[in-house]
């Protein structure tokens, strides 16, 4: 593709139809049509209302505990001995992850448009625990659909959810991940429409949702950038997220997007390999395809049929991903490259052995592609990696996966 | 005239509302499916409906959604419905085929590929669930040169104005989705029905079919009395279930004798008077 990257052109997405390029758009069925009209319509109203804004940033400072630190590794930089690491620490949020930064500003467009309930899909839980979280502040009835591959593998966090009031209903349809849980969300959706405000988890789903996930999370580029000015005097040569739907990796990279000396890396989920088929890498591997609401890279075979995906970490496991990412792939504003499982966890012994720091393993994914981009630069460089969330809710998978019972 | 055309011209001109009928391609089985199509003409349906199968049919119910699943371990494919079609259309040129499915398959196989290889088969339309106005300009120009007509969804979360916009685009006929909720759910209120199919016909001269939650003769003659067209699938897929659950061994035969029976006392249903 032949653009000019201009400051303006990362401005300008998504346009009044919800596209980056040929991506994102509104792929649903007619009876959801005016229900997104409405949450355009209303969000369009509220994004620069200052009211609103006040009410989102005392949240972030008061509820999630922003702004989250900006930590520089220095004993693993030591180790690797090339550039150095900081970590923007998501995991020290409230609950856990860079999740709620979202699902604070959704609720509060939920309460604005007067719903009594919310609905989420989830992956990993972190997702699910960040709505149940504002579900039970702001007293809402909360359903959460949930794979059961996934319950069964996060099974912390399900636990989690009941205790915040929510119900999770196990999701038995195709692979029973988190590509099986959103369909079930959206057919929720269709169904209680009137009263129900569907929370989604990353910057997928049709517009207006990756429009104001993308700002919501925001907030995690913004203070990166300011804090790396204050502590390494400069900006930083590169920055690594890792990417699921994309929302963790969206919110550090955007408020940098125009500063064309940073470089940008989203690494997705290896799994067994990316040779193996056995992994859940549509930047990486897949093709342009609707799926979810939008056009965007997807893993398909060729009929077409969405594949089923692998990765050990279950907030990875999707075979879409959100259409801004789509688009800044084929801009070549963003490389995407993968971590395979093996990788991620030989990073999550690391960062916990060495900084005393147990990342998700969605993160490890991050931090593993991190390490070996470190090696490879000057000491007086750094690099910003997303920590988007912290490993508890990890623990009984990398136990089950060296043998031991917890 | 288009057979979807003519269809209603005929059904018009006898007094008669119409029987869609809904069945997904494969399921059963994919050597079985022209069969049951036949099958359904012979029992009344005046337009048949087929389901092409995908892995992530999210506007489903469960009934329909199971029979996607089966039809894929079956092997079937957006090729394979266009086969089948073509292999319909060798014993019957007049009953009307729509294809109904979602957009992902159908981008995949390429919308010009897709509306030549449709019009070569004798497909007469196409619904494609997460194609809505905004998303359809390219599909509908495709469709339009090989005078294929698409069809569209009315919800009953359709604003007046966004319905105006999309009879503006649409041929063939209106499809009227009779309650908010995904196939096969819901209690349909018949009086909402009737008010959602007077706002539509204030607005085209286009046929209105309303489907999503007729499950027998009752609800059937419901919707009769105020649609041009009614629209039967989850439960005709639902009997054929229901038969092999009761007697493993069932036969494919069997389990479209199910499906035809339903139909047949659906149609009866909607020529009788109420009772
Ligand atoms: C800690 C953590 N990081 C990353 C992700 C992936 O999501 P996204 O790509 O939207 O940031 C998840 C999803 O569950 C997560 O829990």
């Amino acid at each position: 593709m032949t653009i000019d990257i201009t400051p303006e052109l990362f401005a300008s997405v998504p346009d009044a139809h919800g596209r980056f390029g040929p991506f994102g758009g509104k792929f649903v069925a007619e009876t959801l049509m005016s229900a997104l009209s409405d949450l355009e319509a209303l969000y369009a109203r509220l994004k620069d209302d200052a009211a609103f804004q006040r009410e989102f940033d005392a949240d972030l400072a008061h509820y999630v505990g922003r702004p989250s630190p900006l930590y520089e590794a220095s004993r693993l930089s030591d180790a690797i001995g090339g550039g150095r690491i900081y970590l923007k620490r998501e995991d020290l949020n409230h609950t856990g992850a860079h999740k709620i930064n979202n699902t604070i500003g959704q609720a509060l467009l939920a309460k604005h448009m007067g719903k009594r309930r919310v609905i989420a899909e989830t992956g990993a839980g972190q997702h699910g625990v960040a709505t149940a979280t504002v579900a039970a502040r702001l007293g809402l009835e909360c359903h959460v659909f949930m794979g059961e591959e996934d319950i069964r593998r996060q099974s912390l966090n399900v636990y989690r959810m009941k205790l915040l009031g929510a119900e999770v209903v196990p999701v038995t349809s195709g692979s029973r991940t988190l590509k099986d849980a959103m369909n079930e969300a959206l057919r929720d959706w269709v169904t209680n429409v009137d009263d129900t405000f569907y929370i989604i988890g990353t910057v997928a789903g049709p517009h207006p949702y990756p429009m104001l996930v993308r700002d919501f999370q925001s907030v995690i580029g913004r203070e990166a950038r300011v804090q790396s000015l204050a502590q390494a005097g400069k900006l930083p040569a590169g920055l690594v997220a890792c990417v699921g739907g994309g929302s963790n990796a969206i919110g550090l990279f955007h408020p940098f997007l125009q500063d064309a000396e940073v470089a940008m890396y989203g690494v997705e989920a290896g799994g067994k390999g990316l040779e193996t088929g056995a992994h859940a890498a549509p930047l990486s591997m897949g093709s342009p395809g609707v799926l979810h609401g939008n056009r965007t890279y997807l893993m398909q075979d060729d009929d077409g049929q969405i594949l089923d995906t692998h990765s050990v970490s279950a907030g990875l496991d999707y075979p879409g991903v959100g259409p801004e990412h789509a688009w800044l792939k084929d801009i070549g504003r963003v490389n995407y490259v993968a971590a395979n499982d093996e990788e991620a966890l030989a990073a999550f012994h690391r960062l916990t052995r060495v900084e005393g720091i147990m990342p998700a393993l969605e993160t490890a994914h991050a931090m593993a592609y991190a390490e070996r981009l470190a090696a490879d630069m000057s000491p007086d460089e750094h690099i910003i990696v997303n920590l988007s969330g912290r490993g508890d809710k990890d623990i009984l998978t990398v136990a089950a996966i060296e043998g031991i019972e917890v | 005239m288009s057979r979807l055309n003519a269809t209603f011209a005929r059904l018009r001109s006898e007094g008669r509302q119409g029987l869609v009928s809904y069945i997904v391609a494969g399921d059963p089985s994919p050597s079985g499916t022209v069969e049951l199509l036949h099958q359904l003409v012979v029992a009344g349906a005046d337009v048949l409906e087929v389901g092409v199968p995908f892995s992530d049919p999210m506007a489903e119910g469960a009934v329909i959604q199971k029979g996607h699943e089966r039809a894929l371990a079956n092997g079937m494919s957006l090729q394979g419905v266009l086969d089948i079609v073509a292999a319909f259309r060798q014993a019957d040129q007049q009953t009307p085929i729509i294809m109904m499915g979602y957009a992902n398959p159908i981008e995949r196989f390429g919308y010009e590929a897709f509306a030549a290889a449709g019009a070569e088969a004798g497909v007469d339309g196409l619904i494609t669930v997460d194609l809505p106005p905004e998303e359809v300009d390219a599909i509908d120009a495709a469709l339009k040169a090989v005078e294929l007509d698409n069809i569209f969804l009315i919800s009953p979360t359709t604003p007046a104005s966004r319905i105006q916009t999309i009879v503006e685009r649409a041929r063939g006929f209106i499809y009227c989705i009779a309650v908010k909720g995904v196939t096969g759910s819901g209690q349909l209120d018949a009086t909402e029905v009737a008010r959602n199919v007077a706002l539509i016909r204030s607005k085209t001269a286009l046929p209105v079919a309303v489907g999503f939650g007729i499950k027998d003769a009752d609800s059937a003659r419901a919707v009769a009395a105020v649609a041009d067209a009614v629209v039967v699938g989850s439960a005709l897929i639902d009997a054929m279930v229901r038969v092999a659950e009761q007697e493993p061994v069932a036969s494919e035969h069997q389990r479209h004798a199910a499906a035809t029976a339903l139909l047949k006392s659906i149609r009866e249903g909607m020529d009788s008077s109420p009772s």
